[in-house]
């Protein structure tokens, strides 16, 4: 058993209670305590995506419980991917925090930050449906923290929302686990699947609420539409390291659908018609009004909130066939994507910050400091998500064009996903202009960069720092390009696996040698 | 027994729907309370309901209750105990920030502050 595969829980779980109790009052060692923490999950996750390269499926049993009665932690390519996307996006997104100061804005960032990274990386790695439950629970709880990070009155009132639209989604969450257990008997997912294979047809209604329950409540967490109204004004009202870290909460969302429609319930096949018919055109929906926002939004967090939307609709669209073209397709742009919402998220927050009185409101107002640079970055991670080359962007639509060629609505998808684009390219195009255009139109001149010539204060921002993390997200997708042929071949070797449950159920319920 | 279980959980979602409805935080907070109530019945129930017989397996017990529903409970009821705690805290930050406990955001929130 390789313990390596429980560490990216157990070190933030670690790392974030001791940066609460013994670094409580210290900023510098929090920062550096906290940045070495993830970015140990970073490299931790290199070296699993590393080992699941070969398509091996690791099991790793808490306690060394045999697999239905103990909790299991499993390590697939999917998995691998997303314990790498979440630490690249952990610790990029700390690394803007630190330097634009945002984390000294209120108390206890490093450690939500932890606690946030602990239950996401749980929620990728767990094979065990309750246990995703309660990380799912971790991963919020801490995102309430994080989200009314810096305090404030519109914050706070987006924020009561935020929490009252995921209890809602808890408990929806537990009525399906509960419908779940009542049929199967099990929590284990691989032995749920093997338990539903088996299953006689007159209890499948039973199933099929249940199954429909739980993609209802990762619909959620997606924001597919109509369950998206909770996103825009939490993300535009979050700090923006919080809303770019965020972009990947919604992915969280994604990852629960792909997990149990391609492990758990796909040999029930009236099941699988059902979800998909249900899918696709809440996926062709959630593009078209996500799009649509990007257009129609006066304030910057809303647009790029809209546009984070769309992108959740892009990746359904290839997703919900549950086939192994449009699954590569789809993790292609759940990775490429969730990179340029957090890119997109960090431009907005570089304007934001170098505003007057931290405006994001689409207005012109006098030109701000370092406007080349910080235009340069907003027009790199908009090309990004509106999906124009040269970035991934463009290749992961073609992917997700290519992926839908098959089935008997292409005509519709290709057209709802080209036209939403130029609406997507028009409306960031025009927010770019207003900001940095509009601008000079008034005369005043360029204020000096606010924080270059300081005194190195400890806990000071540092605007190069800040500035280097969004370029390092752009640089991220300038790789993702670069490598597209193996991250793609990467990308279809995952779909296979997921397309083909069976080793990964034998992986966790056999070869029990040695188990209590 | 299935009736009285079935109409108490039924009966609980529905005020805690209408509740979660409400544009006040109060009634927001206690709709969420209700609808946790229910969801905890629920999940208890989905181990069968069984009267009068211990929780536990051992060699030659037939009769028994399913134990694992009652641990769900427990880590569900400890989730949102924690959960309400928040949402009373946040929805307390925003009446002392705000002025009002309306759960619905206002219109400077969309169309700016000189709307």
């Amino acid at each position: 058993m390789n313990h390596w595969l429980v560490v990216p829980v157990v070190l933030p779980a670690f790392a974030g209670p001791l940066i609460v109790l013994a670094m409580r009052h210290d900023l510098v060692l929090q920062r550096v305590f906290s940045t070495a923490a993830t970015a140990a999950q970073l490299v931790l996750a290199l070296w699993l995506l590393l080992q699941s390269m070969g398509g091996e499926i690791q099991v790793y049993r808490l306690g060394n419980w045999a697999a239905p009665f103990g909790i299991v932690l499993m390590l697939d390519r999917l998995a691998a991917l997303m314990l790498v996307l979440a630490g690249v996006l952990g610790l990029v997104i700390q690394l803007y925090a630190i330097g634009s100061g945002w984390d000294r804005r209120g108390r206890h960032f490093h450690s939500l930050w932890q606690f946030q990274l602990m239950g996401i990386n749980g929620a990728f790695l767990t094979g065990d449906a309750f246990n995703l439950f309660v990380l799912f629970e971790i991963l919020l709880i801490a995102s309430y923290g994080l989200m009314i990070h810096a305090g404030g009155e519109l914050r706070l009132r987006a924020g009561v929302q935020y929490v009252v639209y995921n209890l809602l989604g808890s408990s929806l969450f537990l009525a399906g686990l509960g419908t779940l257990y009542a049929v199967t008997g099990t929590l284990n997912m691989a032995d749920m699947a093997a338990k539903i294979a088996l299953l006689p047809a007159q209890d499948t209604a039973l199933l099929r609420v249940g199954a429909v329950l739980l993609m209802l409540v990762f619909a959620v967490k997606a924001a597919l539409v109509p369950l998206h109204f909770w996103l825009p004004a939490t993300y535009a009202r979050a700090p923006g390291p919080v809303a770019a870290l965020f972009a990947i909460m919604t992915k969280v969302g994604i990852y629960g659908i792909i997990r149990f429609f391609t492990l758990v319930f796909p040999s029930d096949d009236a099941l699988m018609r059902l979800v998909s018919d249900i899918l696709l055109p809440a996926a062709l929906v959630t593009l078209i009004v996500g799009q649509l926002g990007v257009l129609g939004a006066r304030h910057m967090g809303r647009m790029t909130a809209f546009a984070a939307v769309g992108s959740v609709g892009t990746v359904m669209i290839a997703v919900a066939q549950f086939q192994p073209q449009g699954l590569a397709a789809g993790i292609w742009y759940l990775v490429h994507s969730t990179l340029a919402t957090a890119a997109l998220f960090l431009a907005v927050d570089l304007i934001g910050t170098r505003r007057q009185g931290g405006s994001l409101w689409l207005r012109p107002a006098p030109p701000i400091a370092q406007a080349g640079i910080v235009a340069a970055l907003y027009f790199a991670a908009a090309i990004a998500m509106a999906g124009l080359p040269p970035l991934s962007g463009f290749l992961g639509k073609l992917a997700v064009l290519q992926s839908v060629r098959e089935g008997d609505m292409t005509a519709l998808i290709w057209a709802v996903i080209l036209i939403t684009s130029l609406f997507g390219i028009v409306g960031l195009t025009r927010a770019g202009s207003v900001v940095f255009w509009k601008a000079h139109e008034d005369g005043t001149p360029a204020p000096h960069a606010p924080d270059e010539p300081q005194p190195e204060e400890p806990g000071f921002p540092s605007a190069a720092l800040a500035l280097t993390s969004v370029g390092a997200l752009v640089a991220a997708m300038v790789a993702l390009t670069v490598l597209a042929g193996p991250m793609m071949r990467f990308a279809e070797a995952t779909a296979a696996q997921l397309t083909d449950p069976q080793p990964y159920i034998e992986a966790v319920l056999e070869r029990q040698e040695g188990v209590k | 027994m299935e009736f009285l279980i079935a109409s108490a959980i039924g009966s609980l979602t529905a005020a805690g729907v209408y509740l979660a409805l409400r544009k006040r935080s109060f009634a927001v907070v206690l709709g969420m309370t209700l609808l946790t109530y229910a969801t905890n019945l629920f999940l208890f129930a989905t181990g069968r309901l069984v009267i009068d017989q211990p929780p536990v397996l051992r060699e030659g017990v037939t009769a028994y209750t399913d134990p694992l529903p009652q641990a769900l409970v427990l880590t569900a009821i400890v989730i949102s105990f924690g959960m309400t705690a928040v949402v009373v805290v946040m929805a307390l930050g925003s009446f002392i920030e705000g002025g009002d406990d309306r759960i619905d955001l206002p219109r400077r929130e969309r169309e700016g502050p000189d709307a």
